[in-house]
């Protein structure tokens, strides 16, 4: 162990914060009803070891860094665990560490006694959820793989149902742990089939294996099955928008920030780095996979009432867009296009981690909304940012983040991608090379309808008056709450400023994985990613001026014209009588999507006679997915389980005959 | 020589501010001669604009910094934007800092500040502005995209001076089918996200039909001035995007100097009275779509881009 260590330092230091967290946690065991314990010292450590982590991360930066192995002297006996730090596994923890000390911090301030749960069993939970994230990306063995994997989805299962008195939630963290295992079932079968009969679970292994190009895409295939699952692939996605609204703030923020890019990881690392080359088919299912999801997950995230299953479907969408980019970097890899695959994998990888700022901030932003009102229905909120004005900012960077604005980060990923589509009529396939680039008419097009669902989410939260009256009550975030949201905030900023940093971090991963990085600028301050006299942005610059032309617009307009303002009652075109309900509900602002894509839903509708003196609107909306596939599976495994019942008739005798049964017949087959 | 041409993009941003509202007082000229009207006179704009920029502002009791600062914000990005077109030299140093996806993100922002803005408010034409604004944008981001997407696939670059200059390459002076098609669909765009007939009308003031004005309902004095000064930027923005894509010609490509500069002013002139007269002339003769019309329009102006770049990979590819 000793000599190993001094042969791999970081992986070492990484594994002490792995423990460090396990430790934490359990020291939330040793009182678990004292809040201010846990509150103040336990969940800032942990934002302390995050940034740790993080910083372990980018040590994969480091132009001296080797890639680092080591075997711990843990596991089976025979099958030891081993570890690896490379710079995927860096880059994914730094992205780890990053959003997981803003959701620590906005945690401390955030858990309290009483909501289920008891403190310290939940911090326990936290930070074993976050501690087996963290192994996933460090194991180099498909059995420490598993573990970890294991490891997380039931820690988090056990955070989604922190309120397991509620019949809805138990129901809910039940679909996740069904969805989590059926995945966990593909990725272990690909496992069995990448180590090809060689009995050898470690990567290295595999990498090393050969196999017929059938078993090749068989275990794509479940690759992609097992980690489409966890990353909400249509229509592998039901789970998502059930278990984000069933469990509390930061952990929905840790599940779709942190948790969904573990998938990522797990599709990178089998997909790129473990498998060969494949077929280019591959990447074109993958990439129409994608497609599918970003349009469908930000088409139903624009009719949701309730704000956490609207960022949910919003994440369905986000990650289709993530997949469309590992389609197009399979199939530029099989085509031999290293600089293309290289910058359709930058954008794969720094739009995961945007994601991961930019959706950890808007729900623990849900968060703080929800702790001030008690509300999670849209059509209960309203005016916020008069009340809230520090979440309602922060609310703000997100929201702008996520529609892909400039020059916020979302836009850098988008436009990274949008890039990457441009470069495919080159593809040297005659019919690929017409067909992928219509992608980027898709990706246009969700990336447009992601502003309007933002434009839903803010202005129906924040903006206009409160829908009920008792909003006028709701209190800002706490001081920590603040700090964690500032902290993704500041991030998000940052990136959007210097794109290039970011440029640079993942092209260590891109070296690693498709062997080439996509081009920086002539100097530090420009991207130019495809070649410098076709194009090029500069995050900086474009800040500078919109802060230049905003200031100068605003220093003229006050100094000619002095800044007089009467406050007065709204005008709205003279009509004297106004209220709250007036306002476009969250139904209401969802109506042109309803309208447009009509065939998509499954729209139940309930509509007021004039003569009703209490006039009810409802309208509920359904997924066709889960009518279609889920429910008849769902029936038909009812109707199996019930005829093999039968077996089950609760006599001793006949258990007993079933046990002499199977004897014989095994004893005949060995015979 | 660096500081000169900081100060020529400074000069270019003053003239597109400077010439916006003229722009629109010129269309607005024409549409009143071709409507048989008495027609204001072409700087009827600025003199709007001096009256607003001297009333006291009102403001409704609710408002809050987003609605306050979200004229100033509209207004920045519109220059800003004027500042990366390469309306009248491909030389100058800002249209390096971003290309044409990022402009088409610069008017993303403009519309969703609008959006939030006109939401803040909370009265019941503000949000309904302004979900008619995102509706009428998720569909005219993408197809003007898609327009674009066929300008870079010629030039191969997303750098609009680069696509000024492969255009004016005599060698690739041919017709482009595929240029026909996206030319449609950015007409089709441009109306739409100008507030022009046939989706909305811009000198309506008819609460159930309107979508820019309904939004704009809350402003008064000095931020209805910025809002509507940039609304006008955004309308010669247009304008000068399918200059730059369709008939470059006039746009200075050398290094810059005085007289190309005031040739380049000149033709940008020319061009813009034509394409005023052009547009009032269109609305003229069109009547305004019922608005669950409107999405089929942009939906064929998307169809239209697309079928674009199709053929442009059919022919050319």
């Amino acid at each position: 162990m000793n000599e190993l260590a001094a042969a791999s330092p970081t992986v070492t230091a990484a594994l002490g914060l792995v423990l460090a967290w396990l430790l934490v946690g359990g020291l939330g065991l040793v009182r678990p009803n004292k809040t201010g314990w846990i509150a103040h010292v336990l969940f800032p450590l942990g934002a302390v070891i995050a940034l740790g982590v993080a910083a372990i991360g980018t040590t994969t930066w480091l132009p001296a860094f080797v890639t680092q192995q080591m075997v711990l002297p843990l596991g089976l006996p025979d099958l030891p665990f081993h570890v690896r730090l490379d710079a995927l596994s860096g880059f994914f923890l730094v992205l780890l560490g990053v959003a997981g000390t803003g959701i620590s911090i906005f945690s401390a301030g955030y858990f309290r006694a009483g909501e289920g749960t008891a403190p310290g069993l939940l911090c326990l939970q936290y930070h074993v959820f976050l501690a087996s994230m963290a192994m996933v990306t460090l194991a180099d063995d498909a059995y420490l793989f598993m573990v970890a994997w294991e490891t997380m989805a039931l820690s988090s299962y056990f955070l989604v149902t922190t309120q397991h008195r509620l019949p809805e939630i138990r129901r809910a963290g039940f679909l996740y742990l069904l969805m989590a295992h059926v995945g966990a079932l593909g990725i272990l079968l690909c496992f069995g089939v990448l180590h090809g009969g060689s009995w050898s679970m470690t990567f290295d292994a595999m990498r090393a294996g050969t196999l017929t190009p059938f078993w090749m895409s068989m275990a794509f295939l479940l690759a992609l099955f097992g980690f489409g699952a966890k990353a909400g692939l249509v229509p592998l996605h039901v789970w998502l928008p059930e278990a984000h609204p069933a469990a509390p703030s930061p952990v929905s923020a840790m599940m779709s920030g942190l948790m969904l890019k573990t998938a990522i990881y797990g599709l990178l690392r089998v997909g790129l780095d473990v498998l060969p080359i494949g077929p280019w088919w591959w990447g074109t299912l993958t990439l129409a996979l994608g497609l599918g999801t970003a349009l469908y997950g930000v088409v139903f995230a624009a009719v949701q009432t309730d704000m956490k299953r609207l960022l949910a479907y919003s994440s369905i969408e986000n990650i289709g867009l993530i997949m469309a980019g590992i389609g197009l970097v399979l199939i530029c890899r099989c085509f031999d296009m290293h600089v293309l695959a290289a910058l359709a994998l930058a954008a794969v990888l720094i739009h995961s981690f945007n994601h991961a700022l930019f959706k950890s901030l808007l729900f623990l932003a849900t968060g703080s909304v929800m702790h001030a009102t008690g509300e999670r229905s849209l059509g209960k909120l309203g005016g916020l940012i008069r009340r809230m004005p520090w979440v309602a900012a922060f609310a703000l960077v997100g929201a702008l983040a996520i529609a892909g604005l400039p020059p916020l980060n979302g836009f850098i990923s988008e436009w990274l991608l949008l890039q990457a589509f441009l470069q495919t009529p080159h593809i040297p396939h005659a019919f690929l090379n017409m067909i992928v680039p219509l992608g980027a008419a898709v990706v246009s097009l969700a990336a447009a309808l992601a502003g309007y669902v933002m434009v839903k989410f803010y202005g129906v939260i924040f903006l206009g008056q409160h829908r009920e009256n008792t909003l006028v009550t709701a209190h800002d975030a706490s001081g920590l709450e603040r700090i964690g949201l500032a902290w993704l905030a500041l991030v998000c900023i940052l990136i959007g400023a210097f794109p290039q940093i970011a440029l640079d971090a993942v092209g260590h991963v891109t070296q690693l994985l498709v062997g080439a990085a996509a081009q920086r600028g002539p100097s530090w301050w420009w991207i130019t990613p495809v070649a410098t006299h076709q194009v090029s942005y500069s995050g900086l610059w474009f800040w500078m001026g919109l802060l230049v032309v905003t200031g100068v617009t605003f220093i003229f307009v006050r100094r000619f014209y002095r800044g007089r303002v009467r406050r007065t009652a709204a005008w709205d075109c003279g009509y004297p009588w106004q209220t709250p309900r007036m306002q476009d509900s969250a139904e209401g602002f969802g109506q042109p999507i309803r309208h447009l894509f009509g065939p998509i839903f499954k729209i139940e509708r309930e509509l007021p006679r004039p003569s009703d003196a209490a006039p009810r609107y409802r309208i509920q909306i359904d997924d066709r997915v889960w009518l279609a596939c889920y429910q008849p599976l769902g029936r038909v495994l009812q109707r199996v389980t019930e005829n093999l019942a039968v077996l089950q008739g609760g006599r001793l005798a006949v258990y007993l005959l079933y046990s002499f049964l199977t004897l014989i017949v095994l004893l005949v087959c060995v015979l | 020589m660096t500081t000169a041409v900081y100060l020529w993009q400074v000069g270019v941003c003053l003239v597109a501010t400077g010439l916006a509202p003229l722009f629109a007082g010129w269309v607005g000229q024409c549409r009143a001669m071709l409507q048989n009207r008495a027609a204001p006179p072409v700087w009827q704009p600025y003199r709007m604009l001096r009256k607003l920029f001297h009333k006291e502002a009102t403001l409704a009791t609710d408002a809050s910094w987003l609605f306050r600062s979200a004229p100033y914000v509209v207004f920045a990005v519109m220059v800003l934007a004027a500042a990366i077109i390469p309306s009248l030299t491909t030389q100058l140093p800002v249209a390096r800092v971003a290309d044409a996806i990022a402009l088409v993100g610069l008017f993303a922002t403009a519309r969703v500040f609008m959006a939030l803005a006109a939401m803040d408010i909370g009265t019941a034409f503000g949000t309904l502005g302004a979900r008619r604004e995102m509706m009428m944008g998720f569909l005219t981001e993408p197809a003007l995209l898609m327009v674009l997407f066929n300008a870079f696939l010629m030039a191969g670059t997303t750098a609009l001076p680069a696509i000024v200059q492969s255009t004016l390459t005599p060698s690739h002076a041919m017709l482009h089918p595929s240029l026909a098609f996206a030319a449609v669909a950015f007409v089709m765009v441009l109306l739409a996200e100008n507030a022009r007939l046939p989706i909305d009308n811009p000198s309506t003031h008819l609460e159930l039909t309107m979508i820019h004005e309904a939004m704009v309902l809350e402003y008064s004095a000095r931020h209805l001035a910025l809002m509507e000064w940039a609304s006008w930027l955004k309308l010669f923005n247009y304008a000068c995007i399918g200059f730059t894509l369709f008939m470059p010609w006039g746009i200075a490509t050398q290094s810059v100097s005085v007289g190309g500069m005031a040739f380049a002013l000149l033709a940008l002139v020319a061009k813009l009275l034509v394409a005023g007269s052009a547009l009032a002339l269109f609305e003229t003769t069109s009547a305004k779509l019922r608005l669950f019309r409107a999405p089929e329009f942009l939906t064929m102006a998307f169809l239209l881009a697309v079928l674009g770049l199709l053929v442009h990979l059919l022919l050319e590819g």
